[in-house]
């Protein structure tokens, strides 16, 4: 029986155009959707599939404004059991105030007879692109920490990663648990809600915890938009009659065989 | 004041990333030492000369046989005590390594950077955030400045005078803790996966315009009859499980920078364009003239893929034939 904790951030689901807010430090918003990254929304997965296969019970948790309750309803409309939300202002964190947050409500959880086996994380944040909430957050609890994998299970109480290794293969991790795995998407394929589960999910209550330390920040002084290069597109034509433009330009650049 | 570089390297010496990172770390106008953890390739240490490194510190023996990131972040905390700064590509690895030595060393972390200046006793760095849509000014104070630097934020370029570099080996005291997270086996990939990719000189990107898992023949042709070139693909294509994740490009798959990047059915997205904006040349085949892709291509073809594609294959074999 293996209790996982994921932890997800939301985050604005970028498209097109993005603006910032006045006082230049975060994006404005206001009028987009909001979302987690695809790291994340596999970590989800893949801590629902570790809770059924080994009958435990997979919890979801994320540090933010009470808009994040959002982002929590739909894990637990895929098949989390409990959620909580450890309320601040996301923006205002740094990673290392993030992983003591969560380390603290681990510890807590754990003196109140609460264990999570397994923590899974996103590799890095969509936003902020981090990459160290989860390694931080395992020194915090002194568990061992693999990060990036794209599968992970557990077999015979051992957890067994498994993620892209730089030549192109694949490499495996096997880790005793407690431990903290963060994961990069492309692994497994996000499931879809089902309307019963939106149904339950609605109904679970959130439990809430605050932070009982002071945020020291992550020195992020500003944000800026890169200026848009004007456009010096050259149309080479339209439709196929523009292949032998093309063709041409294969030749200039000399990528013909 | 001198500036480590954590390198990885393969069988060939150092990887593209971590000569961009030496190539960034001159640029500081400090010195620049490098650090290699386990085995290296032959002529590795000329090839960290020509790239400036001074001194190269080199942790070897049995903890490093087989990675574990936590085993890497004890040999660079055991060789970051004179370095002001310490950087890594911003590579998984290099994340990772510099994160777990940020947390031995308690110390901030700036991950993708692709600038940085001294700033008094701190370092000013610029970082993409955002899947690279946006940039963010970040300060780092303290002893020592840890970051990742972002692929392709420079272009990886020797040294004016190459050093001859004086070789320490490192003696890293490596607990059992930080061993329970090595790898316990790799498999080969395929052999055609991301490597051949990264190396192309041509990639012909495909994104949703293709349509359905069948409509990347006449793609598959293009890069046949081109030289040294690749299929790279959308993130819609590979999340609808038409092209496997290896022949991703973006933010979340591979970065490439080939001569000749050909968009074909691609919008353009930021994330997908941090991919592959360092190509030399890009050329659209878009439906939409107003695709962000097409606007920011050097070339583009307006129209169906399907017809314009065909249309370039049978030209090129007209051409090779006559
Ligand atoms: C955190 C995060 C990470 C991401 N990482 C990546 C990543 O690594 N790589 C990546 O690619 N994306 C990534 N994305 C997704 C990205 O935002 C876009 O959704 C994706 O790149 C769009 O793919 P596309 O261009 O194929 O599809 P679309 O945006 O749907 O564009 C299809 C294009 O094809 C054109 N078209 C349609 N039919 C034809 C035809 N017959 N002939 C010619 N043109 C045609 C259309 O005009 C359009 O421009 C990421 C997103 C997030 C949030
Ligand atoms: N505010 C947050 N709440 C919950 N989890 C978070 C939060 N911020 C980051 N994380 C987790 O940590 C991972 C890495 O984030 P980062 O180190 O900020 O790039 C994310 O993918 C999330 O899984």
């Amino acid at each position: 029986m293996t209790n996982v904790l994921v932890c997800i951030k939301r985050v604005p689901d970028l498209g097109g155009e993005i603006s910032l807010t006045a006082d230049g430090r975060s994006v404005d918003d206001s009028g987009l959707g909001h979302t987690i990254s695809a790291h994340e929304e596999a970590a989800v997965e893949l801590a629902i599939t570790v809770a059924k296969d080994t009958g435990g019970e997979a919890t979801v948790l994320t540090l933010g404004s009470d808009d994040a309750v959002e982002q929590l309803r739909n894990a637990l409309a895929l098949g989390c059991t409990a959620a909580i939300r450890i309320d601040a202002d996301a923006s205002a964190q740094g990673p290392a105030d993030v992983a003591r947050a969560i380390a603290d409500v681990v510890r807590e959880r754990e003196a109140g007879g609460t264990t999570y086996d397994l923590v899974l994380l996103g590799s890095d944040a969509s936003d902020t692109g981090d990459f160290q909430v989860g390694i931080r957050l395992a020194y915090a609890l002194d568990r061992p920490v693999v990060t990036a994998v794209s599968t992970v299970s557990v077999q015979d109480g051992t957890v067994v990663a498994r993620g892209a290794a730089p030549d192109g293969g694949s490499e495996v991790y096997e880790l005793p648990m407690p431990a903290v795995v963060t994961v990069m998407e492309g692994g497994v394929e996000p499931r879809y809600p089902s309307i019963p589960g939106r149904m339950k999910a609605k109904k679970v209550a959130i439990e809430e915890a605050a932070p009982g330390f002071g945020a020291a920040g992550s020195g992020r002084l500003r944000l800026r938009l890169p200026e848009p290069a004007p456009s010096q597109v050259t149309i080479l034509g339209e439709g196929p009659q523009a292949a032998a433009a093309v063709v041409d330009l294969f030749e200039k650049l000399g990528v013909t065989r | 004041m001198t500036t480590l570089v954590l390198v990885e390297t393969d069988e060939s010496g150092a990887v593209e990333v971590s000569r961009e990172t030496l190539t960034f770390a001159r640029g500081l106008g400090d010195e620049v030492h490098a650090i290699v953890v386990g085995d290296g390739p032959a002529g590795l240490v000329e090839q960290l000369g020509a790239y400036g490194a001074t001194v190269v510190l080199h942790a070897d023996g049995d903890a490093f046989t087989a990675y574990s990131a936590a085993a890497w972040a004890a040999a660079v905390v055991s060789a970051a005590g004179d370095h002001s700064v310490v950087m890594a590509a911003g590579t998984p690895r290099g994340m990772e390594v510099v994160a777990h030595v940020a947390c031995r060393l308690d110390a901030t972390m700036a991950a993708n950077v692709v600038s940085a200046e001294r700033d008094g006793d701190g370092l000013l760095v610029a970082r993409q955030v955002l899947g690279g849509s946006a940039m963010e000014d970040m300060r780092l104070d303290g002893s020592v400045a840890l970051l990742t630097v972002a692929g392709h934020a420079v272009e990886a370029k020797p040294a004016d005078a190459a050093a001859t570099p004086e070789v320490r080996p490192l003696d890293v005291a490596v607990s059992d803790a930080d061993l329970r997270t090595r790898v316990v086996r790799t498999e080969a990939g395929e052999p055609d996966e991301s490597g051949q990719l990264t190396s192309a000189r041509v990639v012909v990107g495909a994104g949703r315009g293709a349509g359905s898992a069948d409509g990347f023949k006449d793609l598959l042709e293009l890069t046949d009859l081109l030289d040294n070139a690749s299929l790279g693909v959308s993130r819609v294509v590979t999340s609808l499980g038409w092209r496997p994740h290896h022949e991703q490009v973006g933010q979340t798959g591979s970065r490439v920078s080939p001569d000749l990047y050909v968009a074909c059915g691609i919008s353009g997205a930021i994330q997908h364009w941090t991919g592959m904006s360092s190509s030399k040349t890009i050329l659209a085949i878009n439906t939409d003239p107003d695709a962000p892709m097409v606007t920011k291509a050097h070339y583009a073809v307006i129209g169906d893929l399907h017809e314009i594609v065909p249309a370039i294959n049978e030209e090129l074999r007209r051409r090779a034939n006559g």
